[in-house]
């Protein structure tokens, strides 16, 4: 069986995250890492393989980004993927959800080619832009089920079923590979990098694939062909500093009563 | 006037009331169409709801074919309508569902896609909050037609009374859109509570609370309000995944939110840090939740929290 696991390069959300003077997210200026809720996608990827001991399963962690994402690849690596495969290339920055399916559908597709994919797995969302579209339009452009947003994942032969906790509903959702598999935080907590998985990391295969290696012309993606514009990104100001009251000898019920009076909310 | 679509989020007929918030959004772009895809029975229905709300029209689309599978044929709807009435754009509830059929919708049509957003104005400029809600965006759609899904308590509906003609559509579902199968489907049981998303107030309870949720439901009933957790007390299965707020859970805006045993993590502002007004209680005065609040109590919530809901009984009489 063949995995691809789709793996995005974010700014750390625990740092300080900013925009470019186009209005383009700053991916170069600031810590980045593996968005943490693909690391779930890379986890039930493994457990995967390890449950289906017996069958040959290569897993490949597939990013889109710039040269610095190659870190999010190699975690993928480190937590246990068998191949990396990088897609850089100048002319996708500032790409929109549009450009970064089709780019993430052609480098499946030639992965494809050399050996047939069973299942592209996603993460629920990546944590900078948090649009969730994604595996969707992955499903589209590939003509692949989706099977997305699974908090608990089987597999048995070439059938996957998910649960898919909506709104309104908690659905079993099912289909046959090869298809769009995303998975939520639910999934269960990822792994971290042992030792020996950072040492093998090194050896393991990785590509670093450019547009034309893919079959994109550079015209199709980037900022300037987007088919949405940023106009404005502005900080929120900093909310101001309200009062604090230490609770002592049980006034801190008073208190905070007094001031949701204040404010008519009772 | 061109149309403006609208995919009616509904259970049974009923109609959500984000459903209505597009409406509204919808009438400052154009003429605004509601797309029905259920029973024709329940689309006639709804259809006068969805009329005083501001739908002109109301595509009714049988859903015998769409049914049972996820997300895809309902994207096939959606873009023979497109095809078919030119819209001056679509706009749909950002959930789950409503994001994987704009996604889909965006490819088909060749169109760009913004989600979440928080208000549409009349030129289709729309405004989100990105990176945890320390950033505001503005952005547009350049290409195609411009697809949007807009976060529940964007607006205001606005009863309006249009006319809510309804047109039966029959669409074509491809084989290939019924691949992914809804092989089971369990309601979600109704908490008694007001909406999560919805609410005007929320009380939550985090790690902090132990796994006792008793004094935190006890202050939400008091004051009419939701009950939301943190992942922590998802993950530590004393409250369900529905619950939570924050980055992987719910976003929510309401007029007063109470954060209780929460230490402010960035996921979980990203849920809850464009409420009006946060209180919190939280026994570590170095919590992080402190710099997000209107007014704060360190304290232990086990005894702040029950001594305040009998202040708030008392002056509610
Ligand atoms: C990708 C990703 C997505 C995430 N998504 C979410 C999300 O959607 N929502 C979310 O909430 N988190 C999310 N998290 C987790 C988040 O980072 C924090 O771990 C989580 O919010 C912590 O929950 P907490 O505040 O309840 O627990 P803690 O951080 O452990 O805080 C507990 C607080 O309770 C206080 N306390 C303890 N006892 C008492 C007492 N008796 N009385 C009063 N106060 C007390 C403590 O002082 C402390 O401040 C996500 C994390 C990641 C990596
Ligand atoms: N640039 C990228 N490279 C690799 N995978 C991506 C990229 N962008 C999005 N994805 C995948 O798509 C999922 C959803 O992303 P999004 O729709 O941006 O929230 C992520 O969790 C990733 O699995």
């Amino acid at each position: 069986m063949n995995i691809v696991v789709c793996v995005k390069y974010v700014p750390d959300a625990t740092a300080d995250r900013q925009f470019e003077s186009d209005n383009t997210v700053d991916r170069v200026g600031v810590d980045g890492l593996l968005s943490e809720l693909d690391e779930y996608a890379v986890e039930q990827a493994l457990q995967i393989k390890e449950k289906r001991s017996d069958e040959d399963i290569t897993i490949t962690a597939l990013c889109v980004g710039p040269e610095k994402a190659v870190d999010a690849v190699r975690k993928a690596l480190q937590m246990g993927a068998d191949k990396g495969v990088h897609v850089s290339d100048d002319a996708i920055a500032g790409s929109d959800y549009g450009a970064t399916s089709l780019v993430l559908a052609k480098a499946v597709q030639k992965i494809d080619a050399e050996e047939k994919v069973d299942l592209v797995m996603c993460g629920m969302a990546s944590t900078d832009g948090s649009g969730s579209v994604v595996p969707a339009m992955l499903a589209e452009r590939l003509d692949y089920p989706q099977v997305t947003f699974g908090s608990k994942i089987e597999t048995q032969g070439d059938q996957v079923r998910i649960q898919r906790d909506g709104d309104v509903a908690t659905e079993i959702i099912g289909g046959s590979m090869p298809l769009v598999l995303s998975v939520t935080d639910q999934t269960g907590e990822a792994r971290y990098p042992s030792f020996k998985g950072i040492m093998a990391a090194k050896k393991k295969p990785m590509e670093t694939w450019s547009l034309a290696d893919i079959g994109v012309d550079a015209g199709e993606v980037g900022l300037s062909v987007a088919w949405t514009t940023v106009e404005a990104a502005t900080a929120r100001p900093p909310r101001e500093a309200g009062e604090v009251h230490t609770d002592e000898d049980g006034s801190g019920a008073g208190a905070l009563a007094d001031f949701l009076a204040s404010k008519k909310f009772i | 006037m061109s149309e403006v679509l609208v995919l009616v989020d509904h259970v049974d007929g009923a109609v959500s009331k984000p459903t209505l918030e597009l409406l509204t959004l919808a009438g400052r772009l154009g003429e605004p169409s509601a797309v029905f895809i259920g029973p024709s029975g329940q689309g006639a229905e709804a259809a006068k709801k969805l009329g005083e709300y501001g739908a002109a029209k109301v595509y009714v689309v049988d859903d015998t074919e769409v049914k049972g599978y996820l997300v895809a044929p309902k994207a096939e709807v959606l873009a023979q309508l497109v095809e078919k009435t030119s819209p001056a754009g679509v706009l749909l509830v950002s959930s789950y569902e409503g994001k994987e059929i704009a996604g889909r919708l965006a490819i088909k049509t060749g169109s760009g896609l913004i989600t979440d957003a928080v208000d549409v104005a009349d030129d289709g400029t729309t405004t989100q909050a990105v990176f945890a809600g320390n950033y505001t965006v503005q952005a547009k759609v350049t290409h195609g037609t411009p697809i949007v899904t807009v976060k529940p308590n964007s607006a205001a509906p606005e009863a309006v009374g249009a006319a809510g003609a309804v047109e039966e559509f029959a669409a074509t579902i491809s084989d290939s859109a019924k691949k992914a199968q809804i092989v089971a489907s369990q309601p979600r049981q109704a908490s008694g509570r007001p909406e999560l998303t919805e609410a005007a107030i929320v009380v939550s309870g985090g790690r902090g609370t132990g796994g006792d949720f008793a004094p935190v439901e006890g202050l939400a009933d008091a004051l009419g309000a939701a009950v939301g957790a943190s992942r922590a007390a998802v993950d530590s299965g004393w409250m369900p995944h529905s619950f939570q707020v924050g980055q992987t859970g719910k976003t929510v805006s309401p007029q007063l939110y109470v954060a209780n045993g929460i230490s402010g993590a960035i996921q979980h502002r990203a849920g809850m840090q464009t409420s009006k007004t946060i209180v919190a209680v939280n026994k570590d005065e170095e919590a992080p939740i402190f710099e997000l609040v209107d007014f704060g109590v360190v304290g232990d919530l086990h005894a702040v929290l029950p001594a305040l809901t009998e202040k708030v009984k008392e002056r509610k009489g």
